[in-house]
């Protein structure tokens, strides 16, 4: 049985989460793990894959894939499906990951599973997890046949490095003239303004409790020490605060960022429903009955007013 | 121009979402509603077709006969007519099983252009278009925020993790449109009283020329396997600030390896 | 100092809710009965016309492309209905009479058995029910099910039903209604559109017909236009209910009265609960109280936590989940309170809003399907050939056929059982039983009673009996909402009329009547006016700010609750 993985890169580096989903493959113990770079000029990418347990890395650098467009790289590893017998390949998921795994799907048609968090072999056989309805139910899900594929939810796993014996082998991919038809205009980098909610990795979200909009300055200074967006209640942008584009919750945005700073939220079922899938929660209230503390995975009782500057600080000075 | 808008019928969002652990398949027995993402596709649509000056919007789905109730609201919004394939065997399609249902619909109106919305809010699903364009052998572009139509040609510019992209594809193209994209209008309450009486065509498998065994559970290729309880949140920690608070927070972000 | 709430008048008058038609004549929406408010009433009415325009093709072709329309503020029919409801089903049998029986109406069966119950805090003695309460006969429904029943029979009888849709104004021109102005759709909190502007429309009709229920926004408006007012103020009780998935059926329904509601006259506080099986899995539960009470401290929704506390409920509920929650305001007013006519030109009013509410036999929903299946009938006749809804005397029949009906006997013969409550519990128990055997002759004397709005304020220390929310048995009020299913757009403007600076105890008293946690009271400024503050998002336009100096008006359509088992 062999996996191959997808290996994402940008700027120069291989993707975290692409290596994450390589280091569970080869922990799986089932089978050949290999991966799969497709670009320009990323030749010197093989080697960091290797580390990451790839038994083999297959390499496909040509001029037309430098543009991270997902038409050319279903070309490419339904090629290496069909030539090496490739019986299950793996992603991490990202925008061009999804495209990816979903029209090679439908190229071969083949079994999508996505949206997991873990994955492992039974008998030989693969059995992937899912959490699904907002994380309100775990399902385990499986291939009817092969090959298989599946797409991991980003965080799903660390990366870890492995003893590097990997062996490089490059080849040529045989475009479709479909997959040609896109073409990249224009590729940029974020502007400077920071994340939006919808794609933060980070939230600092306000409440009622800060007591005053004047106050949205310690969020906002928090926010900015760990890198992440701002966000707040629907309380505070009723009151006018907070502009409505920032509000989470039932009747705003749902946000699952990595890490959720709640202060001065009681945590009403309102809000709740909006950030609940955050992976860590800290909260910080004054109202040691706060709803927010039966959720948060770590609550601070306290003054805002107090600690929010002294966080702020501490953030900065380990950055410095 | 010819666009064609694929949408989806999920449970009203007020509805308790279960699935039934007999067919392990989302209870979709509750209110149903059109998809929210898929309106700013509807509403892209009808922008481009007002922009283009003639043309048709066409909404095609999937479901049971009750689903065009859904598909009405796409109607009173402006959609000109409604496409619903319905047959008991095409129930439980994985991605596969519908991609192709769909692609064999969707050959069958020749469109200039093919509308997704972003994902469906009942199952996360947020893959749909790209396996659908494979089957077309059609360019894709998917989480467009903008986008703009020249001569034969699409230019779609979409948010990613590393900052923007601009992405150029010719018709016929398959594109997926972000919910940042425009804030669908209100139906008006002429479109409403007019939705009813707008075209609305129920196919079957077999008018498609679908085989039976290229759809449902026999055309899926992944299955459902069991049903459980999601792991406790894990130790909720709480204290109380004696000044240190701050310290400690660090230290948990630093735990958690979030710093 | 003595507080009001109708010292502090809503800064609303019923004519702002009434216009002439603006659109361009060619852009109106043009239909021949136009029917506001999918509820029972309203819905009998579509059906019931649907009925006649069927035998009559020659009507249906001069009322147009679109006989009849039904418009709804709810999300779908049904949406903000809520109620008990064990339903006497006469008025269901004779509209689907010779096309339906009512096994096809959904329903949770009929009524086997029932119970009522004296409550003090710690024991529950059985009493024989009051002939008004006796349920034989009647059956257990969902009034938001049976809504979105009766939407598709109209739906399949060629009526138009439009949900989300707000009639905000209602149209009179030429001394008659024209129709109704329906609201804007896509405004900002400050009143600005949106980029996704709609704006409201004409609709012009033959004739219209207000269904509106409880309250009704325009109906208020045309009782004062047309000098409707009846010969008492109308007066309204406060409804929380919820529903609960149970492991053990309940066998019968349950009424209660006494604890935890006080029975002192000075507190005003006259109500009692409801308990319904509904089927082998669910309890409908809920607790009604008459919005003449005093105290501001007082709560209904947190009554009714209070009232889960007692054994017997805590019995009933026992390793239930609660799944469903609403509040409603109900009419009470009675026969004194019943408009002066039940039509204007080119005008009918039906169902609750026209006040045809039983309180004491606590029935409603048949009433308004009666005076629905009138009112098409009327209708129908004034739309014949020859004949015209505007004509002065058209409609007359109308009011005739209900005062010669079942209806307005029943509600004459309770006509003074709610008022003497005001005498205290055991007082107007006493009276009520006379009353009830003498149906309505002894005492003889007509009681009055002064609006809710009047009542002078009182405050004790209510709230602290209230139990804390411990989310498995007792709840707060935002959770509650949320159980409501209501997801209103937060960025529209407020529909809440209340003045924003009053005193202290009347800004208290709407905090804590508010099932819905809309209103927040802020600190006291100089002049000991305290400000309040609207979280209008959160309102499930239940409608008791009305009745206690507010006024509620219709938020843009598709706000609000969506009940879909209340």
């Amino acid at each position: 049985m062999s996996i191959l993985v997808f290996l994402e890169h940008h700027g120069g580096e291989l993707q975290k989460g692409s290596l994450s989903v390589l280091s569970k493959a080869a922990s799986l113990g089932a089978g050949d793990v290999a991966g799969v770079i497709v670009g320009s000029a990323v030749a010197g990418l093989a080697e960091q894959a290797a580390k990451h347990g790839a038994a083999t890395v297959y390499v496909a650098d040509d001029a037309k894939l430098e543009a991270p467009l997902p038409q050319p790289r279903i070309d490419a590893i339904a090629q290496l499906v069909a030539e090496q017998g490739i019986e299950t390949v793996l992603f991490g998921q990202s925008i061009l990951a999804a495209d990816i795994a979903a029209g090679l799907a439908a190229r071969l048609d083949a079994g999508l599973n996505w949206g997991l968090t873990d994955i492992s072999s039974d008998g030989g056989n693969l059995v992937g997890k899912q959490s699904a309805l907002g994380d309100s139910v775990l399902v385990d899900v499986g291939w009817k046949s092969t090959p298989r594929i599946g797409l991991f939810r980003a965080g799903a796993f660390d990366p870890s490095e492995q003893p590097a014996a990997g062996t490089v082998e490059a080849f040529d991919v045989q475009l479709q003239e479909h997959s040609l038809a896109a073409e990249m205009v224009e590729q940029a980098h974020a502007e400077e303004s920071g994340p939006s909610i919808e794609d933060a990795n980070v939230i600092v979200a306000g409440g009622r409790g800060l007591g005053e909009p004047e106050r949205f300055a310690l969020v906002e200074e928090l926010a900015k020490a760990l890198g992440g967006a701002v966000a707040a209640t629907r309380a505070v942008v009723d009151a006018g605060w907070y502009p409505y584009s920032a509000q989470v919750g039932q009747t705003g945005k749902s946000v699952s960022p990595a890490l959720y700073v709640a202060c001065g939220i009681s945590g009403a079922i309102q809000h709740k429903v909006g950030m609940q899938s955050s992976k860590t929660i800290v909260a910080i209230n004054k109202d040691p009955n706060a709803p927010i503390f039966e959720f948060a995975d770590f609550g601070v009782v306290g003054d805002l007013h107090q600690i929010l500057p002294k966080l702020t600080a501490a953030l900065q000075a380990r950055k410095s | 121009m010819k666009i064609v808008v694929c949408v989806k019928e999920v449970p009203d969002a007020t509805a308790h979402k279960r699935i039934d652990p007999g067919t392990k398949r989302l209870d979709r027995s509750g209110e149903g509603a059109l998809n929210t993402f898929d309106a700013n596709a509807v509403e892209e649509a009808l922008r481009l077709k007002a922009a283009t000056g003639d043309g048709e919007v066409v909404v095609v789905s999937m479901g049971p006969e009750r689903v065009l109730n859904s598909l009405r609201k796409a109607l009173a919004m402006g959609a000109d007519r409604a496409v619903l394939v319905s047959d008991d065997g095409a129930a439980g399609s994985d991605l596969v099983a519908t991609s192709r249902i769909l692609a064999t619909a969707l050959e069958r109106e020749q469109p200039d252009l093919v509308l997704f919305g972003q994902q469906s809010s009942d199952s996360d699903g947020a893959v749909l278009w790209a396996a659908v364009a494979e089957r077309l052998r059609r360019p894709v572009i998917s989480q467009v925020a903008e986008l703009t139509l020249e001569g034969g040609s699409l230019t779609g510019k979409r948010q990613t993790e590393f900052g923007y992209d601009v992405i150029r594809a010719p018709l016929p193209a398959v594109v997926a449109v972000a919910d940042s994209i425009n804030e669908p209008r209100y139906p008006s309450l002429k479109g409403i009283m007019g939705a009813k009486s707008k075209p609305q065509e129920t196919v079957s498998l077999a008018d498609l020329g679908v085989e039976a065994s290229d759809a449902g559970p026999e055309g899926s290729r992944t299955e459902v396997l069991a049903l459980s309880d999601p792991p406790p949140r894990g130790d909720t920690r709480k204290i109380e600030d004696d000044g240190s608070a701050a310290d400690q927070i660090v230290a948990f972000l630093t735990e958690k390896r979030l710093i | 100092m003595t507080v009001r709430p109708s010292d502090f008048p809503a800064p609303f008058a019923p004519s702002d809710a009434i216009a002439s038609p603006t659109d361009p004549a060619d852009e109106r929406i043009e239909v021949g009965v136009l029917i506001v408010g999918a509820g029972p009433a309203g819905l009998a009415c579509a059906i019931r016309l649907g009925q006649l325009l069927e035998e009559s093709p020659e009507t249906a072709e001069r009322l147009g492309e679109v006989p009849v329309a039904v418009v709804e503020k709810g999300k779908s029919p049904g949406s903000h209905l809520l109620s008990g409801a064990v339903v006497n089903p006469r008025a269901i049998r004779r509209l689907f009479k010779g096309r339906l029986t009512m096994t096809d109406v959904p329903s949770y069966g009929e009524v086997h058995g029932e119970a009522v119950y004296l409550l003090t805090r710690g024991a529950a003695l059985r009493i024989p029910p009051p002939p008004t309460m006796r349920n034989h006969g009647n059956w257990v429904v969902s009034v938001s099910q049976l809504a979105r029943f009766l939407a598709e029979q109209a739906e399949s009888g060629g009526a138009a039903v439009l949900p989300e849709t707000d009639a905000q104004k209602l149209l009179v021109a030429d001394g008659r209604v024209q129709g109704i102005r329906t609201g804007d759709k896509g405004l900002g909190r400050d009143g600005n559109p949106l980029a996704t502007h709609e704006p409201g429309s004409d609709i012009v009709a033959r004739l219209t017909v207000l269904a509106e229920g409880t309250q009704g926004h325009l109906t208020g408006a045309a009782i004062g236009r047309f000098g409707l007012e009846g010969a008492q103020p109308q007066i309204w009780a406060l409804g929380v209910k919820e529903v609960w998935k149970v492991p053990k059926p309940l066998q019968h329904i349950v009424h209660t009265m006494g604890w935890p509601l006080r029975k002192s006259a000075k507190y005003g506080e006259f109500g009692g609960s409801f308990i319904y099986p509904m089927g082998p899995d669910l309890v409908s539960l809920g607790f009604v109280a008459g919005l003449e009470y005093r105290d501001v401290e007082f709560s209904v929704h947190d009554v009714l936590q209070e009232f889960k506390t007692h054994k017997l409920v805590r019995k009933i509920l026992r390793d239930g989940e609660r799944i469903a929650w609403g509040a409603k305001t109900i009419t009470e007013g009675g026969f004194h309170a019943l408009p002066k006519r039940f039509h204007a030109p080119g005008l009918l009013l039906a169902g609750e809003s026209a006040g045809l509410v039983n309180v004491p036999t606590l029935k409603g929903i048949h009433y308004a399907i009666e005076s629905g299946i009138m009112a098409a009938e009327a209708a129908f006749r004034s739309l014949q050939r020859g004949e015209s809804p505007a004509r002065a005397g058209a409609l007359e029949s109308y009011d005739e056929e209900l005062r010669g009906s079942y209806i307005l006997q029943d509600l004459h013969e309770v006509r003074n059982m709610r008022q003497v409550f005001d005498k205290g519990f055991f007082m107007g128990g006493a009276l009520a039983s006379a009353m009830t055997v003498t149906k309505g002759n002894l005492p003889p004397k007509e009681f009055t009673i002064e609006s809710n709005a009047e009542r002078s304020l009182i405050r004790t220390d209510r709230a602290s009996r209230y139990p804390a929310p411990d989310g498995k048995l007792t709840f707060d009020k935002l959770s509650s909402v949320f159980l409501s299913g209501n997801r209103t757009r937060d960025d529209q403007p407020n529909h809440i009329r209340i003045q924003r600076r009053v005193p202290r105890d009347l800004a208290d008293l709407w905090v804590n009547m508010c099932p819905a946690h809309v209103y927040e009271a802020g600190a006291a400024d100089g002049d000991g006016l305290v400000h309040v503050e609207v979280n209008a998002s959160n309102c499930v336009q239940c409608g008791a700010i009305s009745a206690k100096g507010g006024r509620l008006t219709p938020p843009e359509g598709g706000s609000g609750p969506e009940y879909t088992l209340t």
